[in-house]
Parts: structure tokens; sequence; C-alpha cells
């Protein structure tokens, strides 16, 4: 049995901590490309990195949009747990308030929009799996960037070459609204939803850690040769460095079909991971 | 050294751009609803509860004030959504917009028209920028609660001139 209050503890200091201070590699490829850049570009990356520095002196969210919150279960089929979702969005609600992060939540998408307040609900994904952990895979989604993300229902003769171009399609769309350098999230496969989905969990994955399958992590790589080549730059202000990474995750699709997703993650790249077992 | 500018903008046609700039004075911190309201009163031709001759806005909205702070993070929201309302505030004495994003060449035009800029402030930087801001009061709107219109007095508010008075603009 995993207690309630340990899964409540855990949450909070994470989603706490993620809207305060970055993931290191986030920051520290911030940090490294700030110093390859020049002229505005060097100008908006110093500001960033010096802006991180700030939040985590006073104890700020470093971004005023402290995003929708976005879960990802991942739960082993011999844990026992109670009340699950609910101790999340507890634990969430009570991390933005007592952290003064903005509730930036409404009700309902169309009438009224009314603020609920706390941030709440937070969007939740559950997948079950075999044995004995709980895995709570969380990210602070800001909207800057979230309303550059897209979905194409490619052709599957298409293939790799039309993903790439579809990935560039989004950043020539998106241009500085996202806070360039963004992190992007890339889901290949599935349904027309499931590839979106995929496209949020590539996100949850570390930068430093490439695709486990050589194929992917050259798409990976090849996906931010290209986006970079865009020369979009930090703030959209040109230069060589319009994303920090390009993470990929694909499954199996229908023979008639090739669904490409692309979640656009600003520089602000949230994401933050408990994971608990049985014991 | 990088430039300081005093508020209000009285050399909005001296700026060019790709400069850095800091910022000193007095900033209009308004988003959407606020520039709804905006556009409404001058369209039925009245006067604004605040005067926008050489005034700068702040498409802001903010992170709720910790206690001891004078505000909570402040960083820039995506000016295209002000698109539509802006030219006219050009047009009634508007002469600067901080912000993220690019403009459309409406607000490009309004701007040359009126010898306004854009200044870029580095989107998501809210910490950053609320070191800047010395004081803050809601001044109109303000049943709209964070998206009223509020004074911002900063100082050294670190920008970039992103599109100057003659359409010039930094953007890639
Ligand atoms: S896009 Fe990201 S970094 Fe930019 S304002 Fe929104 S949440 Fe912050």
């Amino acid at each position: 049995m995993i207690s309630s209050e340990v899964v409540y503890q855990e949450v909070y200091k994470a989603v706490q901590a993620m809207n305060v201070s970055l993931p290191v590699d986030v920051a520290g490829r911030l940090k490294a490309a700030q110093q390859q850049a020049e002229g505005p570009a060097q100008a908006v990356l110093g500001q960033i990195n010096e802006n991180l520095l700030i939040a985590a002196r006073e104890g700020i969210p470093f971004c005023q949009d402290t995003g929708m919150v976005w879960v990802h279960v991942s739960l082993g089929e011999e844990v026992q747990i109670r009340g699950l979702k609910e101790t999340i969005s507890r634990a969430v609600a009570d991390a933005y308030r007592e952290g003064y992060f903005r509730s930036s939540v409404v009700e309902d998408p169309l009438r009224e929009r009314k603020n609920t307040g706390t941030n709440l609900p937070a969007v939740f994904h559950f997948d079950i799996v075999p044995g004995r952990t709980l895995e709570i895979y969380i990210l602070a989604k800001g909207f800057g960037s979230e309303n550059c993300s897209r979905v194409f229902m490619l052709k599957p003769t298409q293939g790799r070459e039309a993903v790439i171009d579809s990935v560039c399609a989004v950043m020539k769309e998106a241009r500085g609204v996202p806070c360039p350098p963004v992190v992007l999230g890339v889901g290949i496969g599935g349904t027309f939803d499931y590839a979106a989905l995929l496209s949020k969990r590539a996100l949850t994955r570390a930068l430093d850690h490439p695709h486990p399958c050589p194929y992917y992590a050259q798409l990976e790589s090849d996906l931010l040769e290209a986006v970079n080549a865009l020369g979009i730059g930090p703030g959209g202000l040109g230069g060589g460095c319009t994303a920090l990474a390009v993470k990929v995750e694909s499954f199996s699709t229908h023979i008639a079909g090739l669904p490409v997703a692309v979640t656009v993650n600003c520089w602000a790249d949230r994401r933050a991971k408990v994971l608990l077992s049985e014991i | 050294m990088t430039k300081r500018i005093i508020l209000p903008l009285q050399n909005a046609a001296e700026l060019k751009a790709g400069e850095e700039v800091l910022l000193c004075g007095e900033l209009i911190g308004a988003r959407d609803q606020a520039h709804q309201r905006m556009l409404a009163l001058l369209n039925s031709g009245r006067e604004l509860p605040f005067s926008l001759a050489g005034a700068v806005i702040y498409y802001v909205g903010p992170a709720p004030t910790p206690p001891g702070k004078v505000i909570g993070s402040a960083g820039p929201t995506t000016a295209g959504r002000m698109d539509v309302f802006t030219p006219a505030l050009l047009d009634a004495g508007l002469k600067g917009m901080v912000g993220k994003g690019n403009r459309s060449l409406e607000v490009v035009e309004a701007m040359r028209r009126n010898v306004a800029v854009y200044f870029y402030a580095s989107g998501g930087c809210g910490a950053l920028y609320a070191q800047c801001i010395k004081r803050a009061e809601p001044i109109a709107f303000t049943d709209l609660g964070p998206e009223a219109v509020f004074r911002l007095v900063v100082e050294d508010f670190p920008v970039i001139v992103a599109i100057d008075s003659q359409g010039r603009s930094v953007f890639a």
C-alpha cells in the first residue's frame, strides 16, 4: 500500500519546485546557448538566465504563466492506493495557492470563462502497467506555447521527410510567440488523439536522454537541426537557437495513416517526476 | 552602458530597432479585457480614465503578489492578441508598447503614422521584470481583477527596441 499522504507530499514538493526552478538539463542548455549566441539573441538568453537566478533566489515563479497542470500516471497493477486523483489534485491546488502561482484555469471553455481559482482541474492520463511502482509525470503547461501546438494527419507514404516538414511548419507559424528557445514534443503514430498524447509524453523525458531506439534518436537530432536552421532564434529575434531539444515518441498506427502531433513547449520547460514503490 | 529611457516617452523617433534599452518611469499595465474596454470607450467618443499621451503600455497579467512584495511574477504576454485594439490607441496618443511576439502590419503602419515603438520584453521572464517594478496600483477597470489597468513604476526595465517608428523590425 502506498499512502496518500506520501503521494500528497511528493507531488506538492514537485509542483512547487517546478515553477521556481527548471530541471538542470534545461537550465544547462540555456546557459550553453547564451555563450554561443550574439546580438539580440544573446540579450534574450541573458535575461532568461538572469530571470532564473532571481526566481530561485526569491522563491517566486520564473514565469507568471504557471500553466495548466498535466499529469500522466503509470500505475503498477500490484499497487494498492486510494483516492489517487483526488490526492494529486489537492497537492496541485495547495502548491499553487501557497506558492503564489497564478491560477490560469477557467471552469467552462465557452460559457463565462470563470477562473476556478485553484488551477484545477488538472488534465489526467492513466496507464496500468505490470509491477509494484507508481510513476507520476507532471508538466505545467504554459499556453503561449500550447496554443502553437498542432496535429497533422499525414498520408502513410509521406514518411520521414514529411514529419520533419510538419514540425518545421509548426515553428514557422509560431515564430517568437511560444517563447523560444522551445522544447518540442513530437508524437508519431497511433490515432489522432494518441499522437497528441505521445507528443506530451515525449516532453516528460529528460533532454539528455535521447530516444532509446537509434532510428528515432537520429530523427530527434535531425529535427533539432532542421528547426534551428529556421533562424527564428530566442524570442523570435533571430539566431541559431530556436529549440533546445526535440523529443519523439512513436507508436504503431493504421495502414492508411501517419498521425503526427507536435506539442510546443517554451524554454519554461517545466516537468517533474514522482516515483514511488510498494514496499 | 545600456541607454536609459525616461517615461513618458519623448523621443520615440530616436530609437532604432535592435537597441537594448532600460525603461524608467511609468508603464501602464493592460491586457486583453482592458484593451477591449479602452477601445469601446474611444469608439463611443468618451475619455479614458487615464491619459495615453506619451504612454507606454505593458502587456502583462501578473501572478499573485506574495506578502512583502510589490508584485508577483510579471513577464510579458503575447502582443499579437492586442493587435486589433492597438491602432486606435496609437491614434489616441499611445507612444509605445512592451510585449512578446511580432505585431500585425496594421499595428506597424499605425506606429509609423504616430511615431511609436514596440519594445520586446523577454517572454516568460516574470521574476526578472517583477524585480524592476517598484510600485504597482490599479488605476482603472478594477472590476477586472488581475486584468485591470495598472500603473507600474519601473526602474531599469530591460527591453529591446523590436519595431521602431520607421517600421524596422528585429523579428526574424
Ligand atoms: S510561453 Fe512559456 S515562457 Fe512564455 S509566457 Fe507562456 S509559459 Fe511563460
